[in-house]
């Protein structure tokens, strides 16, 4: 997984609620048994619409995302944080996020980054002036070209991992012995070989 | 069950952890505590797993990630594998060379890795979501995870079960553990009795639709009182199941008798001694009386009408007598352009009486609605009725033992004699990534889980319903109340 410091980019603006994963790659691009690839699929179905918001012209080559409550609710597909990422996002900004998609996202170092709904709705407002937005995640600030500057709440250890690009297995597996020290005094009741 | 709910990390000293078994816990803190490996510092705990599902879908990439770092499977016996979300339903083969692979894929992947794998055709295959509680492999304590959301559905059993995405998929394969910070808890206490010809689907549907979907974000929600007690397994499974539909990271229901009934005797459930001892066991997990939580609601269920869902998404549901909202119903702008947008995607007008819509297809399936139980009850409101002309309706068994036992009850011969399609096991219509889909603008009663925008086929308009619900209007070709409906006693 790739570390994130900051970004500075015109944000892209999709101002709705409860956006969910089947919107963010609907289901017949599940079947691919590869990992990459899926940006050209992102929110496949609207963007056949020309007026969807994404199409717009002011959104291209933008690396933030500013969303409604909820976003990425639904399915536990990780396509959909795959598909972000391909297509060129590097941060989420949202009121609320599905719990699998926020958890999918931190996974590929997607940044998933929640603020106030008031606040969303600001940086959306200054975002379609055309501002650019800056977010560092070391000060954990969003900034818009007015020299405005938001601070946000990120998990203390959610952060560290983003700013580090830190593998999850690896760090699992230093923990080698509790694990095994586990296994030796809670045998799992189930033994599906045994079927 | 995020890794990652924006919260401080709750540290306890070693004399704090020996005060909490004295206080008062939760269904889900006893599971939690009794699973936790380490609590490095810093760091969100570790968790044990104690068995993985595993289907086509979410996978391969994640025995990828394995291969590509040279890490084994921890431990294939806590894993299981089936297929479900892409195989056709008829009695073809799998034509569509994409699904075909990633169905090779998985035979590959559970070969190498020495996972047992109940393919099509084995006899034990079916939804993920089916298949585990009918083993007997879902028990009460455990945790359980899956590639797939709808893995809340085996919290019915007491156990703790969540769904991950394909990193963490492989994070368990490598490790058997996951990083969790605790999440939190929310009770959601029923009262009132359950009046008749109301089901299960219809008392989560209208959970859903009064705290909405994002309702239990963050969340390990309990679902409690008299109405749940009252339940059989199989309605318990329904409401765990859309517990990801409000926003859950899991759903919960303390075990008891009618749990232990259900598992007694089963492939994978305890025998002799050591059911005694699971029984001793199981009989803790529950709630304490003083115990607190984090939220609580309380739901009272003596006047719930069925349901129907008009919009697209799951919290957009309504009791049949009703109708289609109007937007000056909703004061938040943002609500309202929601509702807007659905009922532009629906073609229905603000207004409209639920019972004047009609429908182009019916869908009984589904993790949520394909068990025995709900195969009987539909079959119950069709028995020696004929569908409407103009609907094309399909039956889809959660699994192949609810197939083969539907058959042996005849079930089968009711619903193609009613005209009904009897397809085979699989996740079908739910989702659309096999051959069962919508066409554009066909509208579907369906007693899947979400009506989102083109799950069920691009442009597929879709309402959730109960098996009761969805049978009833097969046969009247638009919605009416099943209460009302003529019965056969099967």
């Amino acid at each position: 997984m790739r570390a994130f410091r900051s970004v500075t980019s015109p944000a892209a603006v999709l101002d709705r609620p409860d956006v969910d994963t089947d919107q963010i790659v609907p289901k017949q691009f599940l079947k691919r048994i590869e990992r990459t690839g899926y940006g050209e699929f992102l929110f496949y179905d609207w963007r056949q619409n020309p007026d969807f918001e994404l199409n717009r012209p002011e959104c291209r080559g933008a690396k933030i995302l500013l969303t409604g409550p909820n976003f990425g609710c639904g399915s536990s597909r990780e396509h959909a944080a795959w598909a972000l990422q391909d297509y060129g996002f590097e941060v989420v900004v949202a009121p609320s996020f599905g719990d699998i998609f926020f958890s999918n996202a931190v996974q590929i170092g997607l940044v998933p980054v929640t603020f106030p709904a008031a606040d969303v709705k600001s940086l959306m407002h200054a975002a379609l002036d055309g501002s650019e937005l800056t977010v560092d995640l070391e000060t954990a600030t969003i900034a818009d070209s007015s020299g405005r500057s938001l601070r946000f709440e990120m998990d203390p250890f959610v952060r560290h991992c983003l700013l580090h690009g830190l593998d999850a297995i690896m760090r699992t597996l230093q923990h080698e012995a509790d694990i095994s020290a586990f296994e030796a005094r809670a045998q799992s009741p189930v033994e599906t070989t045994a079927l | 069950m995020s890794a990652l709910r924006p919260a401080p990390l709750r540290r306890r000293s070693g004399g704090e952890r020996y005060l909490s078994t004295l206080m008062p816990r939760t269904l889900f803190d006893r599971i939690w505590e009794a699973h936790v490996v380490c609590e490095p510092d810093a760091e969100p705990a570790l968790l044990y797993v104690d068995l993985h599902l595993i289907h086509e879908v979410t996978s391969a990439q994640a025995f990828d990630g394995l291969r590509l770092a040279g890490r084994r499977v921890r431990r294939p016996d806590l894993s299981i594998a089936t297929m479900d979300h892409n195989v056709p339903t008829d009695d073809g083969p799998v034509v569509d060379p994409l699904a075909r692979a990633q169905l090779d894929a998985l035979r590959a992947n559970c070969a190498e890795f020495g996972i047992p794998l109940y393919a099509t055709g084995s006899g034990r295959e079916g939804i993920v979501h089916v298949i585990g509680p009918e083993l007997g492999l879902t028990q009460p304590g455990l945790t359980i995870v899956c590639g797939d959301s709808h893995t809340s559905t085996h919290g019915a059993f007491g156990a703790l079960a969540f769904g991950v995405g394909t990193s963490e998929v492989e994070h368990v394969l490598a490790t058997q553990c996951l990083p969790r910070l605790r999440p939190k808890t929310m009770r959601i206490l029923y009262l009132g009795e359950v009046p008749f010809g109301v089901t299960p689907k219809d008392v989560i549907l209208a959970t859903i639709g009064r705290i909405g979907v994002g309702g239990a974000v963050g969340h390990v929600l309990e679902y409690a009182g008299e109405p749940i007690r009252a339940l059989s397994m199989e309605g318990r499974l329904t409401i765990c199941n859309m517990s990801i539909e409000a926003g859950a990271r899991a759903g919960m229901i303390a075990p008891d008798d009618t749990t232990f009934a259900y598992l007694e005797g089963r492939p994978a459930a305890p025998k002799g001694a050591d059911w005694e001892r699971a029984l001793d066991r199981w009989r803790e997990l529950r709630t304490d009386a003083d115990a607190v939580l984090d939220r609580q609601i309380e739901i009272d269920v003596s006047e719930l009408e069925p349901q129907v869902t008009w919009g697209t998404n799951p919290g957009m549901v309504a009791p049949v007598g009703g109708a289609v909202p109007e937007l000056s119903d909703f004061d938040d702008p943002d609500e309202r352009a929601a509702v807007e947008r659905a009922l532009a995607y629906m073609a229905l007008e603000p207004g409209t009486p639920l019972h004047d819509v009609h429908l182009d297809r019916v869908f009984i399936g589904s993790c949520t609605n394909a068990r025995i139980e709900d195969l009987r009850l539909a079959a119950s409101v069709v028995a020696g009725k004929r569908v409407h002309p103009k609907v094309r309706a399909m039956v889809v068994p959660g699994s192949a033992s609810v197939k083969r036992q539907a058959e042996e009850e005849g079930l089968d011969r009711i619903f193609e004699e009613a005209g009904f399609e009897w397809r085979r096991a699989g996740c079908s219509m739910c989702l659309g990534m096999n051959p069962d889909i919508l066409a554009p603008g066909e509208r579907c009663a369906s007693t899947s889980n979400r009506n989102f925008e083109g799950r069920q086929g691009k442009g597929g308009r879709t309402h959730l319903v109960s098996p009761a619900m969805a049978a009833a209007a097969a046969i009247a070709g638009h919605f009416v109340d099943v209460r009302e409906w003529e019965r056969a006693e099967l």
